[in-house]
C-alpha cells in the first residue's frame, strides 16, 4: 500500500470516541502524529481541506457480502471495498456467505489475499458450521488463529439450538464472538416479505416477525446459560429489540446490529413488487421502523451496518417471490444516519465506528486500528464528513458492480468527502483515487 | 364514473361506476354470442396476446375466444414452449413480445405482482391480469359479478341490487387470487361478504379488508347467504398441510345439497372452477338448480370480451378512434 509520507487535514472538528475539537490532523507515515488546531502545513505534504466538516476515526461495517469468490457479477473485493471507502467506511466485515463458503484456513487466507491493496481493511467473519449447512461447526480455532474474531451462518440462522449451544461454548474458550442471523426456518420458509397486511393484501408469502424473536430469545437463553458471546445481526423487530434490551438489562453477554433500511424502509415499500425493496429480514411496518430508532436511540443497538447485498441486476428482475433478497448499503449507510435519525453526529459515529470496531475486535482494545480516537499514536484510519451537504442518490454513479438501491432519486444530506486509509487519502472530495 | 383504466390489474383498480359499465358492455357481448356468427369487427387490426407462464386451458381458451370474436389477430404464448425454459429472462421475454407489437397482453402466473411489474415496462399495451399468484384474478370477480346480476334478475342496468346483498366466500382464501378480487368486486358494490374458512386458510392478516366478518362456521351463516361462492382448496400449493385431512375439511366446510337446503331459496351457489367434487363442493350441491357454475364459465367469454373492448376498442390509446 502506497503511503502519502505526510498529510494535513486542515479545518476540521475532529469528533471521536473522547469528545469533540477544532483541530487539525497531521499524519506522517500512516500513523497520527499531531492533533491541534492551526498546525502548520510542512513542505510536501499533501493537505486535505475540512473546512466545515467532521473529521472522525473511518467508519467500520460488520455486515459486507463482498460477494467474491462465487458471485463476482454481483461485487468483488476491489469494488465492494472502493464502495466501502466512498462510503467512509476504512474497514468491513465479510460475510462468509461466499461460494466457497469461508469455513476453513484456505478460504479465510483466499480473501484476505484478495484484499492485499483494497480501499478498505477486510477482516472476515468466519462460518459456525462447514459449509454453512448447520450440522457440525466449522474449525472455529484454526480461523482464530488467522484473526477471525466473528463468526456467523449469515444468510441463514443455526437452526439447532442444541449445535448453537455448543458453538457458543466451544466459542467461549476462543474468546470469539458468534453472529446470529435469527431466521426460524420452520416459521420463516418461502416466505418473501414481512408477513402482516401487506403480504396478506399483496398475496406473497410472509415471514412473520416470531421467525426472527423465537430465534432472538433462544439464543439470549443460550449466551446467558453458556456465558459465550451472541452478536445479533440486522435485527428488524420491536419484539427483537425489546427482548435484548431485557437481556442487556440482566447482564447477558449479546450485541446487536441494526441496518439502515430497517430504520428508513417499510414493508408498504413492496406494493408495487419491486424486488429492489426485497430484503431479509424483510422491511417491516412502521411501528418495529419506530422501535429500531429507538434502539438506536437508547444504546441497545450497538451498531449501524450495512447488509451490504450486491446483485446482479437480471436478478432483480424476476418476479418479486423468485428474486434474491438484499440491497446496497455501503455509500448511504452514514447519509441515512445523519438524515433519518435525530441524533447528535458523535452518536451517529459511535454507531458506524467505534462500537462496531469494538464487536469485529478490530479497535485498538483488541489490536486492531479501527475505530481508534484521533491521537498522536493511532493508525491514521479516518473519514471526513460534510454533515450539511446534500445529495441525490444514483445507482449508476455507484463503485459496487450492482445497482440494487432501495434509494435510486433520494436525496440525502451528510456527505463522505475524504477518506484515509492508514494514512493513504483513497477518497479526495468524494472521488475514488483508485 | 373514472375512465376506465388503461391496465387492469386489480380489481382495485375499477370503481363501482366503472365496474357498473363492464357488466353492461358484456350484456351487449353476450348478446355477440347468441348469433348464428357470433363475431364483431370491434378489434380488427389489433393484436391480442396470451401470456401463460401457468397452465390454465380454462382461462386462456375463454381469453383467446373472446379476442377472436372480436376479430383480433391472437398470439399464444406458453411458458412450456417457448425460451423461457431456457432461462430468457421475464423482463427480456415482455421486450421481445413488445418488440413484435401488441396491442394487449393477458398474463398468467404463478408469482403475485407479474403482471403489475411487465405494465411497468411496456409502452402503449394494456396489461390484463389473468390470475396471478395469491394476488388477483380480476376477470373471474368480473363474471362472478354478472352470473351474479343475471340471477338476481331485475333491472339488467344497474347494480343496486349488489347493496346488502350477503356474500359468503368459502374455502383457502390465503392461497385465493379469485377471493381477494371478489371481495373488493363485490364490496365496491355494497354487499356484505363474509368469509369461511378454517383459521389456517385465512389470510395472516385482514386489516383493512372490507368485509362484513369472519366465521369457521359454514352452519352458521348458511341461513343469512345469498350468494355463496366456493374456494378450491390449493392442495398443489401446499394448503394439505393447513388442514388435518381433506375428510376433516370436507366435514366442516364442503357445501353438499344436505346442506345448501339451509339456503335460502333463491341463494345462488358458484364456484370458480376447476371443481375438486368430493372436497369443497359435492356433486349433489354442485348439480342443484342454484348453482350457476356453467353460466360462470360460458360469461366469462362475454366479460372477457367487454374488458378487451373497453381497454383497446375506444381509442383509449394513443387517441386513435375504435
Amino acid at each position: 500500500m502506497s503511503t502519502t509520507p505526510e498529510l494535513v487535514i486542515r479545518g476540521g472538528t475532529v469528533v471521536d470516541a473522547t469528545g469533540e475539537r477544532r483541530a487539525d490532523v497531521r499524519v506522517v507515515g500512516g500513523v497520527v502524529v499531531e492533533v491541534a488546531d492551526g498546525l502548520a502545513v510542512p513542505e510536501g505534504a499533501t493537505v486535505l481541506d475540512a473546512g466545515g466538516c467532521v473529521v472522525a476515526p473511518g467508519l467500520v461495517d460488520l455486515h459486507t457480502h463482498l460477494r467474491e469468490p462465487g458471485r463476482e457479477e454481483a461485487e468483488t473485493v476491489e469494488t465492494g471495498t472502493r464502495a466501502a471507502a466512498l462510503g467512509g467506511f476504512t474497514a468491513v466485515v465479510a460475510m462468509p456467505n461466499t461460494d466457497p463458503p469461508l469455513d476453513s484456513a484456505e478460504s479465510v487466507r483466499n480473501v484476505y489475499a484478495l484484499a492485499e491493496g483494497a480501499m478498505a481493511q477486510v477482516a472476515v467473519a468466519g462460518a459456525i458450521t462447514v459449509g454453512r449447512a448447520g450440522e457440525r461447526l466449522a474449525p472455529m480455532a484454526e480461523l482464530a488463529a488467522l484473526g477471525v474474531r466473528l463468526f456467523t451462518d449469515d444468510g441463514d440462522g443455526v437452526q439447532s439450538a442444541g449445535l448453537m449451544r455448543r458453538a457458543l461454548q466451544y466459542a467461549t474458550g476462543l474468546g470469539v464472538t458468534l453472529g446470529q442471523h435469527c431466521e426460524d426456518r420452520s416459521l420463516a420458509a418461502g416466505g418473501t416479505m414481512h408477513e402482516g397486511a401487506w403480504s396478506s393484501r399483496l398475496g406473497l408469502p410472509g415471514m412473520p416477525s416470531e421467525a426472527e424473536e423465537v430465534m432472538v430469545a433462544r439464543d439470549i437463553a443460550l449466551a446467558r446459560a453458556t456465558g459465550g458471546r451472541v452478536h445479533f445481526l440486522h435485527l428488524s423487530t420491536a419484539g427483537s429489540i425489546d427482548l435484548v434490551r431485557r437481556a442487556r438489562a440482566d447482564g447477558v453477554p449479546v450485541t446487536a446490529e441494526v441496518a439502515p433500511h430497517h430504520f428508513t424502509l417499510t414493508d408498504g415499500c413492496a406494493s408495487g413488487y419491486d424486488p429492489v425493496f426485497k430484503v431479509n429480514p424483510p422491511l417491516r411496518p412502521q411501528e418495529d421502523v419506530d422501535a429500531v430508532k429507538a434502539a438506536l436511540a437508547d444504546g441497545t443497538a450497538d451498531a449501524i451496518a450495512t447488509d451490504h447485498a450486491p446483485h446482479a441486476p437480471e436478478l432483480k428482475d424476476l418476479p418479486f417471490d423468485q428474486a434474491p433478497p438484499g440491497m446496497l448499503g455501503l455509500q448511504t449507510a452514514l447519509a441515512l444516519a445523519i438524515t433519518e435519525l435525530d441524533l447528535p453526529l458523535a452518536r451517529v459515529l459511535a454507531l458506524l465506528s467505534w462500537q462496531p470496531a469494538a464487536i469485529a475486535g478490530l479497535d485498538p482494545a483488541h489490536g486492531g486500528a479501527q475505530g481508534a480516537p484521533v491521537a498522536p499514536g493511532s493508525v491514521a484510519n479516518l473519514c471526513v464528513i460534510d454533515p450539511g451537504a446534500t445529495w441525490t442518490v444514483d445507482p449508476t454513479a455507484f463503485a459496487s458492480r450492482s445497482r440494487n438501491t432501495p434509494y435510486a432519486g433520494r436525496t440525502l444530506t451528510g456527505r463522505v468527502r475524504h477518506t484515509v486509509l492508514a494514512g493513504e487519502p483513497v477518497v479526495i472530495d468524494a472521488e475514488a483515487q483508485r | 364514473m373514472s375512465p376506465f383504466p388503461s391496465h387492469l390489474l386489480s380489481m382495485d383498480d375499477l370503481d363501482a361506476a366503472t365496474i357498473a359499465e363492464v357488466l353492461r358492455v358484456t350484456d351487449s357481448f353476450a348478446e355477440v354470442g347468441r348469433r348464428a356468427n357470433p363475431k364483431v369487427p370491434a378489434l380488427r387490426g389489433r393484436t391480442v396476446a396470451t401470456l401463460f407462464f401457468e397452465d390454465s386451458t380454462r382461462t386462456r381458451m375463454s381469453f383467446e375466444t373472446a379476442a377472436k370474436r372480436m376479430s383480433a389477430d391472437v398470439l399464444s404464448f406458453s411458458a412450456g414452449s417457448s425460451s423461457v425454459k431456457k432461462g430468457e429472462s421475464l423482463r427480456d421475454t415482455i421486450e421481445t413480445i413488445q418488440a413484435i407489437g401488441m396491442d394487449a397482453v393477458i398474463i398468467r402466473h404463478s408469482s403475485s405482482g407479474v403482471p403489475a411489474r411487465v405494465a411497468e415496462w411496456v409502452d402503449h399495451c394494456a396489461v390484463v391480469n389473468a390470475g396471478d399468484g395469491w394476488h388477483q384474478h380480476p376477470t373471474q370477480a368480473l363474471l362472478d359479478l354478472y352470473t351474479v346480476r343475471q340471477s338476481l334478475g331485475g333491472g339488467q342496468e344497474g347494480t343496486d341490487r349488489f347493496r346488502g346483498l350477503r356474500v359468503t366466500i368459502v374455502g383457502d382464501i390465503r392461497h385465493s387470487r379469485v377471493a381477494r378480487s371478489q371481495i373488493t368486486a363485490y364490496a365496491a358494490l355494497g354487499a356484505e361478504v363474509t368469509l369461511v374458512a378454517p383459521a389456517t386458510l385465512l389470510p395472516p392478516s385482514l386489516e383493512g379488508w372490507p368485509i362484513a366478518g369472519v366465521s369457521h362456521d359454514l352452519d352458521a351463516v348458511l341461513s343469512g347467504t345469498d350468494v355463496i361462492s366456493l374456494l378450491r382448496l390449493q392442495a398443489e400449493r401446499g394448503s394439505g398441510a393447513y388442514v388435518p385431512t381433506m375428510r376433516e375439511y370436507s366435514a366442516g366446510y364442503a357445501l353438499t345439497a344436505r346442506r345448501a337446503l339451509q339456503l335460502p331459496t333463491d341463494a345462488i351457489i358458484l364456484h370458480p372452477g376447476p371443481m375438486i367434487r368430493g372436497v369443497e363442493i359435492a356433486s349433489d350441491a354442485a348439480e342443484l338448480p342454484s348453482a350457476r357454475i356453467t353460466d360462470q364459465v360460458g360469461n366469462g367469454v362475454a366479460v372477457r370480451m367487454a374488458v378487451l373492448f373497453l381497454l383497446l376498442g375506444q381509442g383509449s390509446l394513443e387517441g386513435e378512434a375504435a
